[in-house]
């Protein structure tokens, strides 16, 4: 088990090393470089231009550059937001929590609503029900969320007038019923893809385990089928679901960025987008890093987590 | 399609074929109805999808020749107009433009977009996923390591970055949504080829001294196809979303050109007074969406020899 945990550890940091040279990449690949933002200004003469290269030591040989970035990268030096000069993971932790809040709510939506459907489908297979759910799930997956979004807003803000269209508070209130009132919309909308993916992996594992043999076991020394269903099967079912939470991470993600900018959630979505409408490659950069370092974490924590969880693999 | 395919369900591991008897299925006839109508369905679906993207194609395709307005007439007498309530059939925008007329052009933009990606990106992930499946070892560690690198990276993040950093046209859009869609391919093609490379037939061909770019892309890549196609086909519909997302968060396909997804950038401030202006653009993504993810499904099922032991 430790060397299973050792090896998957080894991998993902060579998967780290891979990701800090990809967005080492795409931070040269910009248009002038680093140097774009100084670019732009009026009144820049070619030799102050060398100057700021040199002092950013951009006229270094690019293996050496990449080990400058990467070495302040991983101290935790992820350098400042052009707009107001304030240190890029500072203002990332600012946006952290409201992005976090939209996602946890909207992975419960998705566990507890997509485990349901998935089970269903699986017990009921081929039934009226589960029919509608597959088809449910894959006209889910091809709804742009953003549209749904305005949709949802359409339905629920401008006609029914139930809930409100976007902001994570009223302002100036600071109650919990209000912002958990903010939060129903854009959560549901953010589950819409996690749920119909959860559902359809759920149905799949759960298939797979009442076909089991213990399953069979425990109906025969006589065990009532929901507490065979409940106990065994579920149980069983829901443990590959782990890494399946892992991998949707990077949806979950982008599909936070999309949702958080139909209902102007102050999370790093909106920051994204927000920075690069003032083309402040820094925080652009420290927010590309930052997501794809939270899905490889995820992703090593939903293997770690399964290994602990299934015995299994633990002993193998 | 092949008649009488699949009943097995997108990504999920029903080709195994297990019947759920043991824990209550229902009650048997009823069990078995549903499923003959469900394998019926199933083809239907892949039907209706092929249906409508052929519909839509044509009408974007000819459409446009048929309107008496053109999707940049501006008409100021006929803002905002609700859709059967003028002149104007699906309505109009603030300027007046016919809504349909934007739409169908629009579409040509999308649809343009999402096949050139698809091919871009299928072509680059086939390339990539043979060459590693083929030598194996090394070339492959490298390859698909750089593979799950690219794939830790949110796509809309990866996207959005891309294209703010390049001046934006058609061609450039098409170029960096390819770049971002074609790690599933690689993946797909990677397990194909690795598997396909010891049965018998490729070890007698490299036996009589076949090269190896011959090996790869003459006799292992033809066993290969079914697998690509279904990724091909569900690779359309990613792109036309992806192609939507950006061109709606304003770094995409930019105005005047009309995309499906900047069509959507300004209607919600017109959500309360014009709603059709959110909601007809959306409507018709979520249709051609829908129906590249239903032909993709239908040819998974159809091309799955596994299917055929089910019955």
């Amino acid at each position: 088990m430790v060397s299973y945990a050792l090896q998957r550890l080894g991998q993902s940091i060579i998967l780290l090393v891979l990701v800090s040279m990809i967005g080492f990449a795409v931070l040269h690949l910009a248009p002038g470089g680093p140097l774009a933002q100084f670019a732009m200004s009026p009144g820049m003469s070619v030799a102050q231009m060398q100057r700021i290269a040199h002092q950013m030591g951009l006229d270094q040989p690019l293996p050496i550059q990449y080990g400058v970035w990467a070495g302040h990268i991983l101290v935790g030096d992820w350098g400042h937001s052009y707009r107001d000069n304030q240190p890029v993971l500072t203002v990332i932790a600012s946006h952290l929590g409201a992005t976090l809040e939209l996602m946890v709510a909207s992975t419960l939506i998705a566990v507890f609503l997509g485990t349901w459907v998935g089970v269903l489908g699986a017990i009921r297979r081929y039934s009226l029900a589960d029919y509608l759910a597959t088809i449910g799930a894959m006209i889910a997956l091809s709804i742009p969320t953003f549209w749904f979004g305005l949709v949802v807003i359409y339905i629920f803000a401008v006609r029914l007038e139930w809930l409100p269209a976007g902001n994570i508070a009223t302002a100036g209130t600071d109650a919990l019923l209000d912002r958990a009132i903010h939060l129903i919309l854009p959560s549901a909308v953010l589950a819409l893809v996690t749920v119909a993916t959860w559902s359809r992996y759920m149905r799949a594992s759960m298939l797979e385990v009442i076909s089991q043999d213990y399953v069979r076991t425990a109906r025969a020394k006589g065990l009532s089928r929901g507490r065979v269903l409940i106990h065994h099967a579920l149980r069983n079912a829901l443990l590959p679901m782990i890494t399946v939470a892992g991998l949707q991470l990077p949806t979950l993600l982008g599909g936070a960025l999309v949702t958080e900018t139909v209902f102007t959630w102050p999370g790093m979505g909106r920051l994204f987008l927000d920075s690069l409408g003032y083309r402040d490659y820094p925080m652009v950069m420290g927010l590309l890093m930052f997501t794809a370092v939270l899905v490889l974490l995820g992703n090593f924590l939903a293997d770690l987590l399964y290994l602990v969880a299934d015995p299994r693999i633990r002993l193998r | 399609m092949s008649a009488d395919s699949g009943s097995g369900v997108a990504g999920s591991g029903d080709a195994r074929g297990v019947e759920a008897g043991t824990i209550g299925a229902g009650s048997g006839t009823g069990a078995r109805r549903y499923r003959t109508l469900r394998r019926f369905a199933r083809h239907r679906l892949a039907l209706i999808g092929l249906v409508s993207i052929v519909i839509l194609v044509l009408a974007c395709a000819f459409g446009p020749l048929l309107l008496p307005y053109n999707d940049i007439h501006i008409d100021l007498r006929h803002r905002f107009q609700a859709p059967l309530e003028g002149p104007h059939l699906f309505g109009s925008d603030q300027l007046g433009r016919d809504l349909l007329a934007r739409l169908l052009m629009a579409g040509r933009i999308s649809l343009t977009v999402g096949f050139v990606a698809m091919i871009l990106s299928t072509a680059v992930g086939v390339v990539i996923g043979t060459v590693a499946g083929f030598y194996g070892g090394w070339v492959s560690s490298v390859l698909m390591r750089f593979v799950d690198a690219v794939l830790c990276f949110p796509t809309i993040f990866l996207l959005l970055t891309l294209a703010a950093m390049i001046s934006p046209d058609l061609v450039t859009i098409t170029l960096i949504i390819a770049l971002t869609a074609w790690m599933e391919v690689a993946r797909v093609v990677e397990a194909q080829i690795r598997a396909l490379r010891e049965r018998d037939f490729a070890v007698a061909v490299e036996a009589i001294g076949a090269s190896d770019s011959y090996l790869m892309f003459r006799e292992l890549l033809p066993n290969a196809m079914a697998p690509i196609v279904v990724a091909a086909t569900l690779n359309v519909a990613r792109a036309i979303l992806l192609e939507s997302y950006v061109s709606y968060l304003g770094y995409g396909i930019q105005p005047p050109t009309p995309s499906w997804g900047n069509m959507l950038n300004n209607a919600q401030e017109y959500l309360t007074t014009a709603p059709w202006l959110a909601l007809l653009p959306g409507a018709i993504i979520t249709i051609a969406v829908t129906g590249f993810n239903f032909v993709g499904d239908g040819l998974r099922d159809a091309l799955d020899p596994r299917m055929d032991l089910e019955r």
